[in-house]
């Protein structure tokens, strides 16, 4: 975090390489472009030039293996007028915001601790990170099974609260999402805001301590304003992440009850794989990029604008 | 939140009750699934209907992973291995070039294209996946292995950029300059002295590209369709449908697609956690 740190880094990324003036011309000459370009390549055949595709085939009709033919606007007038589009966008920034108002604290919080000193936190520090090494599909069957109303955990707590048919239940489908997502992301959130809380000068501490600041008074004027763009790094993973989030939703719920856990994004594999309809599904496409980009410029925004764009995207 | 009642130390709390109270709570929250998992893969069907879901049955067997293996594991793990490492390796390399340039090069150029690599960090790849099977189809590439390592190239590389970037930054300018001065060009400079000090980053970005690939789900699912090319997450989702009411041997098959991670984990975790954790909060 550059603001907490003492190197002496250059504010611009790209010209911190570059030798002060007055050296002899060999000195200041850089290694060339060139070296760009093979990582150019793949990222414009597979990320730039499919993000532009997108928005082309939103005015295709195109049944995913025939002829692609012109559509005009009739993907567009379709897929704003299904009331599922507006069902997926609600559920959409439901998971969106629940899951980051679980996260965010927990991450937080657990981040913070896990900085510290003490031996047995260096052992849960470990522990955290084993659900990272899972694959979404992995997590997701291993939670079916697990909340299963027969053979799962129901079976084994004879609460009657907590013996329900969860991911039957379109009222509880949707949390027992947001419960998985979180399980399956925090230990990463932890990892970044334990790396933000590490690099806060100790020195900070000590002036506060000297000044008679209690430790509730060193979290929220010390720790807190020190992990700004931590946060910003963070939630902006945080949201992007949760906004393409596909695999998990499609193998734990396929995103049923009815429609209840049905997000955009499985919303448009659901179109455009399932229904054979990849003009309808482009056009859902492009307004899940537009809502990505949107969240990650707003959230950049809020992180000030004299950072340097890196930290933020960071992310 | 930082109740501490330690005597005059610096830095974080000796003692954070609240802290430590909550971390206790998050490690059962996340290791009783896992033990569930784990020793329910250890149950006849017999023992799963009939035993409790917490108790580790009494009569232990391997039948679900013998099962699972004879069902072609091995070759759904040949193809991810093969995916993973012809993914990391080439996204590594080319990264760590990308990387070398915008921090020892200047010019407008460059900062274009850092701009433009940093703003593909928030490209959702979900909304891409459409035009990528287009052009996987176009290039006769569709249910090949290699439909799923290009991509995987392309979505590793605004990431590790950023990451390498980030610590190419920290080389002292001196070094460059002392080699410069010897002749070196920029290339062998690249190689010989950046390469070698940067080698940790190196190996945090390999190890989260690696468990990128290895764990993904949605190129699999749209750019591969027979079971000859069917690489581990998809395999288990598989599993899921054959096997749907031998619900054991599903969770053998979680449990075996893990190993090779956590084997991995416990080699490099150090380095993995330590580049992780600088790599995202620089």
């Amino acid at each position: 975090m550059s603001i907490s740190t003492a190197s002496p880094r250059t504010p611009s990324a790209h010209k911190a390489g570059g030798a002060p003036p007055g050296r002899r011309k060999t000195l200041r000459h850089g290694p060339s472009a060139w070296l760009t370009a093979p990582a150019l390549v793949f990222f414009f055949l597979f990320a730039v030039l499919p993000l532009g595709g997108v928005f082309v085939l939103s005015f295709m009709h195109w049944d995913g293996i025939g002829q692609i033919t012109w559509a005009g606007f009739a993907n567009w007038a379709s897929v704003l007028t299904d009331p599922l589009t507006g069902n997926s966008l609600w559920i959409t920034l439901k998971v969106i915001l629940l899951s980051c108002a679980v996260q965010i604290p927990v991450s937080l919080l657990l981040g913070v601790f896990t900085a510290g000193q003490q031996r047995y936190r260096a052992v849960l520090a470990v522990l955290y990170f084993i659900p990272l090494l899972l694959s979404n599909a992995a997590v997701a069957i291993m939670f079916m099974a697990l909340l299963d109303p027969n053979f799962g955990m129901s079976a084994a707590i004879p609460i009657p609260l907590l013996s329900q048919d969860w991911l039957g239940n379109p009222d509880l489908a949707l949390g027992v999402v947001i419960f998985v997502l979180s399980w399956s992301h925090i230990p990463f959130h932890i990892l970044v805001y334990q790396g933000g809380a590490r690099q806060i000068p100790a020195s900070l501490y000590e002036a506060a301590q000297i000044d008679g600041a209690s430790k509730v008074q060193q979290f929220f004027a010390i720790t807190l304003p020190q992990l700004k763009y931590t946060f910003i790094t963070s939630t902006t993973l945080m949201v992007v992440g949760t906004l393409t989030y596909f695999d998990l939703i499609f193998v734990l719920t396929g995103g049923g009850p009815g429609n209840a856990t049905s997000v955009l994004a499985l919303r448009m594999y659901l179109e455009g794989f399932r229904g054979n309809d990849m003009g309808a599904a482009s056009a859902l496409g492009v307004i899940l990029a537009v809502f990505g980009l949107a969240l990650a410029l707003l959230l950049q925004r809020l992180g000030g604008k004299n950072r340097q764009a890196s930290q933020m995207e960071g992310a | 939140m930082k109740q501490r009642q330690g005597t005059g130390s610096t830095g974080f709390g000796r003692r954070n009750i609240t802290g430590g109270a909550a971390g206790w709570v998050w490690l059962a929250i996340i290791i009783i699934p896992l033990y569930y998992v784990v020793i329910t893969s250890f149950k006849d069907q017999q023992a799963f209907f009939a035993s409790n879901p917490l108790l580790p049955s009494t009569s232990p067997t391997l039948d679900n992973y013998q099962l699972v293996l004879e069902n072609d594991f091995l070759r759904y793990f040949s193809n991810s291995v093969i995916v993973t490492v012809g993914a990391v390796i080439p996204a590594v390399l080319v990264s760590f070039m990308a990387a070398y340039a915008l921090v020892r090069g200047s010019g407008r150029l460059l900062g274009g294209i850092n701009q433009l690599l940093l703003l593909g960090l928030a490209i959702p790849l979900q909304a891409t996946i459409i035009p990528i099977y287009w052009g996987i189809t176009r290039l006769y590439l569709y249910d090949t292995l290699l439909a799923l390592i290009l991509p995987s190239i392309a979505f590793a590389v605004p990431v590790s950029v950023l990451i390498l970037a980030n610590f190419l930054r920290d080389v002292p300018n001196e070094l460059f300059e002392s080699m410069r001065l010897d002749g070196c060009s920029d290339w062998s400079m690249m190689w010989r002295l950046a390469f070698p000090l940067i080698r940790p980053a190196i190996a945090t970005i390999a190890v989260y590209n690696a468990l990128n690939v290895w764990n993904g789900f949605l190129f699999p699912l749209i750019l591969t369709q027979s079971s000859d090319n069917r690489v581990l997450p998809l395999s288990l989702w598989a599993f899921q449908g054959e096997f749907s009411i031998n619900a054991p041997a599903i969770l053998a098959a979680v449990v075996l697609s893990v190993i090779p991670l956590v084997v991995l984990y416990m080699i490099g975790r150090r380095q993995l956690v330590a580049g992780l954790t600088a790599g995202f909060s620089k």
